[in-house]
């Protein structure tokens, strides 16, 4: 799960990370009067969950006082790569002299957080662990000691070539890193930390994902979530157990399992379909899950037929073929169905479907061509 | 011989009193697994399909002399029931929940240093050796006891491999797990089925998100001497959409298809790219 910069700083505040004066605000003329209480010129930022907003003209420096709200509100309801921006971040200008990178992740390879730092900040960090991988330095953590006081000073010597700013780096790096443990982050960026005229560090950006696997012990989580930001299918999906991820094709899918669930999408793909989407229903069928993952799929109008593959373990085909059944009933289902039901109480889904409109299937090569003729055929 | 099971291996099962667990140890047990009592603390002294239940695994592994465990409970108790395995001295535990905090996980590998525990997990179907042991929740009539080795990083498709393996049966089948952080990885699978003589072709079952697969070619390269076959998921997958598991996805630029696909073709693995191509594949390296 993502957070915004704005909530994101908030939790840097908490654990007194610096970070520059600045409010947030959902209307023009609320951004207005934060602007005078904080005196010009302002930055006018846009929050929204995803990167790149600086390019797509959501970040603006503005000058003069009656501007504000005419900025404000041309940011507002900006569109940014599909998502609908809600609110801003009014913040101080401030005096910057450099811009460095610093973040933590955990690195699968060594199963263990690293943290990552680079002068090279301000830009998208992914660039630069591409052309100049040299440029990121990175250091080991220790799980049960803890990111060390002398790994993260080396680091900022590293940096900035002087005891003063590595120190004080230090302190901001062991806060991250306790904000990371603490709040259960897959991923926790400062980029830029800026070093200001003042000489010390200030972080003018900040970026937190949350592991959502750890949300059963952070209830505070879903008050922070902006369901705006989320395909409304998707987060229905998730309520019932199913995971969706909705794609542009028209040949929809319904698989148990995300691998096989994804070998499906590319199967469809190889025989020249094109997936509508993503969906994995989960360990444990019930016939209701299916009557939901049928109503989700069909809310898409460029679904032209549905392919069922379920390769039965956990999940019990039968239970998958009596809620396909429930769902012809009560949902007003469209497009041709096509089934692939192999494993766990098979026998039974086939007795289950005799005699209905769902085409059955022996293998998932052939559920899959079935499926692709009957949206259309192959392009 | 076969890797990580067989029928020597003395199983317990952690969150027997559940539903799933309950379940799942009959399954096992009538598969032909050891299975030798289970654990849920508090309900010590009830017997579950037969077999006693402990509070302790350490309990149960003076009465039983248990060797290896099966965990089925919440994510949130996960962790701690490996800890228990860990401190125990267990050969081996298999953690099927899925849900476990990647953090928690990184803790636990990190106590597990040293020790002689094999962790399998989280978020995994399991192991199974056909005809001998099967430590997992996969459906035992898709697997027969045979010559290739399975190593995967999903649940069912890892029953969709097995099932194109038929022809040839399986010496063992392992499901690694989907999450970022985990246990028993693509090249500890590899070095033990490449020392294991009854495996003569190995298939690995990849997907999107990570290195693991990178990283596998190249121990392939260096060190396999036995046929291996690939398989990659995840062609079609948008970048920075987790794919169900919270392992598969693709960030940065890095843990594309094409990238493995790639790296598998350079260590002389044989790529399928799609799961009936399996069987004709293997025919041909064998």
């Amino acid at each position: 799960m993502k957070i915004h910069e704005y909530q994101a700083k908030e939790v840097f505040a908490a654990f007194g990370i610096p970070v520059p004066r600045e409010r947030v605000a959902a209307r023009s003329d609320e951004a207005a009067s934060l602007a005078r209480e904080l005196g010009m010129p302002v930055v006018i930022k846009a929050q929204v969950l995803v990167g790149g907003r600086g390019k797509a003209g959501g970040v603006k420096k503005v000058e003069s006082h009656d501007q504000v709200e005419s900025v404000a509100g041309s940011i507002i309801g900006m569109d940014i790569k599909g998502l609908r921006v809600n609110k801003v971040l009014v913040s101080e200008c401030v005096d910057i002299r450099s811009e460095a990178y610093v973040g933590i992740v955990v690195d699968r390879a060594t199963r263990a957080p690293v943290l990552m730092a680079s002068a090279a900040g301000g830009v998208e960090i992914e660039e630069v662990a591409k052309a100049t991988p040299e440029k990121i330095l990175k250091t080991a953590i220790d799980p049960a000691a803890g990111l060390l006081g002398f790994q993260a000073r080396n680091i900022g010597m590293a940096l900035y070539g002087d005891a003063k700013l590595a120190r004080e780096f230090a302190g901001i790096a062991q806060k991250l890193y306790r904000i990371f443990v603490q709040k259960d982050c897959s991923l926790i960026e400062i980029n830029p930390l800026v070093k200001l005229g003042s000489g010390s560090l200030l972080a003018l950006d900040a970026k937190i994902n949350f592991d959502d696997n750890a949300d059963f012990r952070h209830k505070e989580w879903e008050e922070m979530r902006d369901l705006s930001a989320e395909e409304p299918t998707e987060v229905e999906a998730k309520a019932a157990g199913l995971t969706y991820i909705k794609l542009a094709g028209n040949v929809g899918c319904v698989v148990n399992g995300a691998g096989l669930a994804m070998a499906t999408m590319d199967l469809i793909k190889r025989y020249g379909g094109e997936p509508a989407n993503f969906l994995d229903v989960g360990g444990s069928s019930s016939p209701e899950k299916m009557v939901t993952a049928m109503r989700i799929i069909l809310s898409d109008p460029n679904v032209k037929a549905i392919l069922i593959n379920i390769f039965g373990g956990i999940t019990r085909c039968d239970d998958i073929a009596t809620g396909l059944l429930q769902a012809q009933k009560q949902a007003d289902i469209r497009v041709p169905l096509v089934a692939r039901l192999t494993g766990t109480n098979a026998e039974k889904a086939r007795e289950i479907l005799k005699g209905s409109a769902v085409t059955p299937a022996d293998s998932m090569a052939d559920a899959v061509k079935k499926a692709v003729a009957l949206a259309g055929g192959a392009k | 011989m076969s890797i990580i099971v067989d029928k020597n291996t003395r199983l317990i099962v952690q969150g027997i009193t559940g539903r799933d667990g309950a379940f799942h140890a009959k399954a096992m047990k009538e598969y032909g697994t050891q299975v030798v009592g289970g654990v849920t603390p508090g309900k010590g002294g009830q017997t579950v399909e037969g077999l006693p239940v402990f509070d302790s695994v350490e309990d149960a592994v003076r009465k039983t002399a248990a060797n290896a465990s099966i965990i089925f409970v919440p994510a949130s108790f996960a962790t701690d029931a490996m800890y228990e395995c860990i401190a125990s001295g267990l050969d081996l535990v298999v953690c099927i929940s899925e849900g476990v905090p990647t953090m928690d996980m990184v803790k636990v590998l990190d106590y597990a240093k040293g020790a002689k525990t094999r962790i399998l997990g989280p978020n995994c179907p399991g192991v199974i050796s056909p005809g001998k042991a099967k430590v997992g929740i996969m459906p035992a009539a898709s697997f027969k006891p045979g010559c290739v080795g399975v190593v995967s990083r999903s649940g069912t498709l890892t029953y969709e491999m097995a099932a194109q393996t038929a022809e040839f049966g399986q010496s063992t089948v392992v499901g690694i797990g989907g999450d970022p952080v985990i246990g028993t990885n693509f090249i500890d699978c590899l070095r033990m089925f490449n020392d294991d003589l009854e495996t003569k072709a190995i298939v690995v079952v990849g997907e999107i998100g990570g290195t693991d697969e990178e990283k596998a070619a190249e121990f392939v390269r260096q060190h396999v001497k036995k046929p291996v076959l690939g398989f990659i998921a995840g062609q079609t997958a948008p970048p920075g959409k987790r794919m169900g598991h919270a392992g598969a996805i693709i960030s940065g630029g890095s843990g594309t298809a094409p990238e493995k696909i790639k790296a598998f073709e350079a260590a002389g693995i044989t790529v399928v790219h799609e799961p009936q191509e399996i069987g004709p594949k293997l025919k041909e390296r064998l």
